[in-house]
């Protein structure tokens, strides 16, 4: 049983209210760093945490807050990106819904930190009853002193306010974001300059994960040393999982990045293996925008190590033969499922996602999903899924915002694993109506499979 | 000495030029100029935060600075990155480079009409100029291309959603040349759209600009729809006495008649001056104006098989070869010979002459 930090108290009886929050020993890290810390040791203890930013780019979360420019006279902002609309992650939503103190107590330390006084919680449109939750939490804290003028009688004020998207995918991009919170169209900005120095409003600005705000919290209680004890490498403390798909238990699992991959699904303490007894054929371990792995690659890297949840070993490999931690929507598929009719779904989620700002992402979306969609149909050809291959690379790194690239790595990656499905579907596209390709190779052990 | 300003080096394509910090490697590289300037569909040197969106200006940093020698991992958008000291920057003569612009030129025509035949912007349209530049022959796009609902925008500007590029441009001269903006970008990905709010007219005196700045068939001046094509016309710069601008500008002549008045652009078809509506949309008669002389019209440009290239009289080369004297004889052939049938009158004869005309 892996350490709960985040998850330890989400299931206490009126957890999403003041007092029991407060009598479990929430706000402690507020009265600690306000009172005994200066902004500065703040930000010490998450570079000392090892903290990375749980959002899906893993950048550490306390050399980001180090990066922030401090010009006399400028305010500067904290914004939350609440914005969770990665396919196959819920992991914000759950903490928000149960826990939300959790993450106000974590806002007005990192806000202390930041020196931010008008905090910002951009929270996915469709999210609209968690914007109530967390307004009656700030209404709590402030009412208790926890927010406002004066906090503890430390001298920082702090405000933090709910903005409520209007449902855009695109929003949950840093620097879209910010343009959706300033009013104007969620365009994402050309980066530099960085939000640290020239954000919200032309102010600097930190925009975190829910998820990585809320850890700020342990590691202020504990300590950033204690934090950083937990996991392993450079992945250190505990990370939500949102795991989905063919599995026994979906649902949020906080594990401490020390467990294999296959112990994740299947030990009853997490998913709980497959349903009916199928087989693994493959998984998306980081959210939509991650590339696939088939079974083989998933529980093994390349190198036939065991292949474990964290940073590193999910990204072994590169993506030739690895994926990544992003968000930690993990996305289970068994034999019964059809990687090709999964990357159609996931190439249209991203051409009705795509901004249109810049132009190989708007065009080159579109016609993935046309082709996949003649593909899936029976209707494809065989010089397709080259030109699918030449599409992705011709997206992947040419567009302004990382979209371009969520895009193109899961067809990328769909068809280097999972070529010969595409094949069959072209091959045979009256059979390819009916039945499913099922598992193949896919589980087979590693000299076999590993198609570049 | 510590007054002078201190000049950044860059070497581009392997020219190396000194331009003034906070310059664009694409404004550098204009500086060079020919073909080692990056192609720009969206970038616009006179509005301020165009750019960055089209992609064709990608290049590769081979070299960050002196300060910090590592490479750019990505292509970069040249319009908006800034040179810094010891830049090495790699446009055609990077493969990368001319195979991601390829990709974007592609990418930029799977949903264009390819309507240039019936549009008024072809022969100055920057799209076909990069699509010949840098584009392949043939598209591999086999889907219905996307349309969109008409919309009319007032009674100068006349709207072609099929053809827009989305570069934005057009918003940016609202938002910096005129008071209100009343059009924008509605809508996401690609079926993004230029429309006025709620269908309103764009109106004010100085939207014709739009027009100027569209790179392609997009935004086109009503006033002149299907009315000649670019290149059967003569560009001459004039300028009158203008209240609202500076009055300079370029005529689009056919014999004395003003077909259509433009600003004056730059060699890279950029606008120098805007110019206001009046000037553009009401004084197209030659007596409005003041003629200067025929606009510097790029050899390479379609429009320049039409246009005046300075008034020369053609050599009387006999007198030249005669160096002064007179020549002795000078006969008309029909005066020695009959050979040619000095009695067929070639224009009585239907369609080409023909040996049988002669017999």
């Amino acid at each position: 049983m892996g350490r709960k930090l985040l998850l330890e108290k989400a299931h206490v009886e009126g957890i999403r209210t003041y007092e029991v929050y407060r009598r479990e020993g929430g706000y402690r890290s507020v009265e600690k760093a306000l009172k005994s810390m200066t902004p500065e040791q703040v930000v010490e203890e998450v570079k000392k945490s090892g903290l990375r930013g749980r959002g899906g780019a893993g950048f550490p979360a306390g050399m980001k807050w180090s990066f922030i420019a401090k010009p006399e006279g400028v305010p500067r902002h904290l914004v939350c990106n609440a914005d969770e609309s990665e396919p196959g992650t819920f992991k914000d939503r759950y903490l928000m819904e149960f826990i939300p103190h959790l993450l106000i107590e974590g806002l007005i330390v990192s806000s202390f930190a930041l020196g931010s006084n008008a905090t910002y919680v951009y929270i996915r449109g469709e999210y609209a009853w968690i914007a109530g939750i967390l307004e009656k939490a700030i209404d709590e804290a402030k009412h208790n002193g926890f927010l406002g003028k004066n906090i503890l009688g430390s001298g920082f004020d702090c405000e933090i306010y709910i903005h409520r998207g209007a449902g855009a995918y695109i929003c949950g991009e840093e620097t879209a974001l910010i343009e959706s919170l300033e009013g104007k169209r969620g365009n994402p900005r050309i980066k530099p300059p960085f939000p640290a120095i020239k954000g919200a409003w032309g102010r600097p600005t930190v925009v975190n994960n829910v998820e990585t705000l809320c850890a700020v919290v342990p590691i202020i209680n504990d300590g950033g040393e204690e934090y950083a004890r937990i996991g392993v490498g450079k992945s250190t403390g505990t990370k939500l999982l949102s795991a989905c798909g063919n599995i026994n238990k979906p649902g949020i699992y906080e594990i401490d990045m020390t467990i294999s991959v296959e112990e994740f699904i299947y030990s009853d303490e997490y998913c709980g293996g497959i349903a009916d007894g199928k087989r693994l054929k493959a998984c998306i371990p980081g959210g939509s925008s991650v590339p696939i792995l088939p079974a083989n690659l998933l529980l093994k890297t390349a190198k036939g190590e065991t292949r474990y949840m964290n940073y590193e070993s999910l990204a072994d490999g590169g993506f030739a033969t690895g994926s990544m931690m992003g968000s930690g929507g993990f996305i289970v598929l068994d034999e019964d499922q059809c990687v090709v009719r999964h990357t159609m779904t996931l190439a249209r989620f991203y051409h009705h996602e795509s901004c249109g700002q810049c132009s190989p992402c708007r065009e080159g979306t579109g016609w993935m999903e046309k082709i996949l969609k003649n593909i899936e149909y029976g209707k494809g050809k065989p010089s397709d899924i080259d030109l699918l291959w030449d599409i992705q690379r011709k997206i992947e790194g040419n567009t302004i915002c990382p979209l371009g690239d969520a895009a193109a790595w899961p067809v990328a990656a769909a068809i280097r694993h999972f070529r010969d499905e595409f094949e069959w579907h072209i091959t045979n596209p009256v059979a390819a109506q009916q039945r499913n390709f099922g598992l193949a190779h896919y589980a087979d052990p590693l000299e076999v499979a590993a198609t570049a | 000495m510590s007054e002078e300003k201190k000049l950044f080096k860059v070497t581009i394509d392997n020219i190396t030029v000194e331009v003034e910090p906070g310059t664009t490697v694409l404004m550098a590289a204009r500086k060079i100029g020919g073909e080692v300037a990056p192609p720009a569909m969206c970038f616009y040197s006179k509005l301020e935060g165009s750019g960055g969106k089209c992609r064709t200006c990608l290049v590769e940093v081979a070299a960050g600075s002196t300060a910090d020698p590592r490479p750019m991992p990505k292509l970069v958008a040249s319009c908006r990155t800034n040179v810094m000291d010891g830049m090495i920057v790699k446009n055609i003569t990077s493969e990368r480079v001319v195979d991601a612009r390829k990709g974007v030129v592609e990418i930029l025509l799977i949903n264009h009409p390819l309507d240039c035949p019936i549009c008024d912007q072809a022969g100055e349209c920057h799209l076909q100029d990069l699509g010949y530049d840098h584009g392949a022959e043939g598209t591999r796009y086999e889907f219905k291309r996307r349309t969109f609902k008409k919309e009319d925008i007032g009674p100068y500007i006349q709207l072609h959603m099929t053809r827009c590029i989305l570069c934005y441009r057009c918003t940016y001269v609202a938002d910096q040349l005129t008071n209100k903006r009343v059009h924008g970008i509605v809508e996401r990905g690609d079926h993004a759209a230029i429309s006025t709010y709620i269908s309103k007219a764009i109106e004010n005196d100085f939207s014709g600009n739009m027009i100027d700045v569209c790179p392609v068939g997009a935004l086109t001046d009503k006033t002149f729809r299907f009315k000649n094509r670019v290149w059967f016309l003569k560009p001459v710069n004039a300028h009158r006495d203008c209240t609202k601008c500076s009055g300079k500008v370029t005529l689009w002549n056919r014999g004395d008649e003003v077909f259509r008045v433009t600003a004056r652009k730059d060699q890279w078809g950029e606008v120098e001056e805007f110019i206001c509506n009046t000037c553009r949309f009401d004084k197209k008669e030659t007596k409005d104006w003041v003629i200067e002389g025929p606009t510097l019209v790029n050899r390479h440009s379609v429009v320049s098989q039409g246009h005046y290239t300075g008034l020369e009289m053609p050599k009387e080369t006999i007198q030249e070869v005669m160096n002064g004297r007179k020549p002795k004889l000078l006969m008309n052939i029909h005066d020695v010979s009959e050979v040619n049938k000095p009695e067929i009158d070639l224009s009585a004869i239907q369609g080409p002459a023909h040996s049988e005309d002669f017999k």
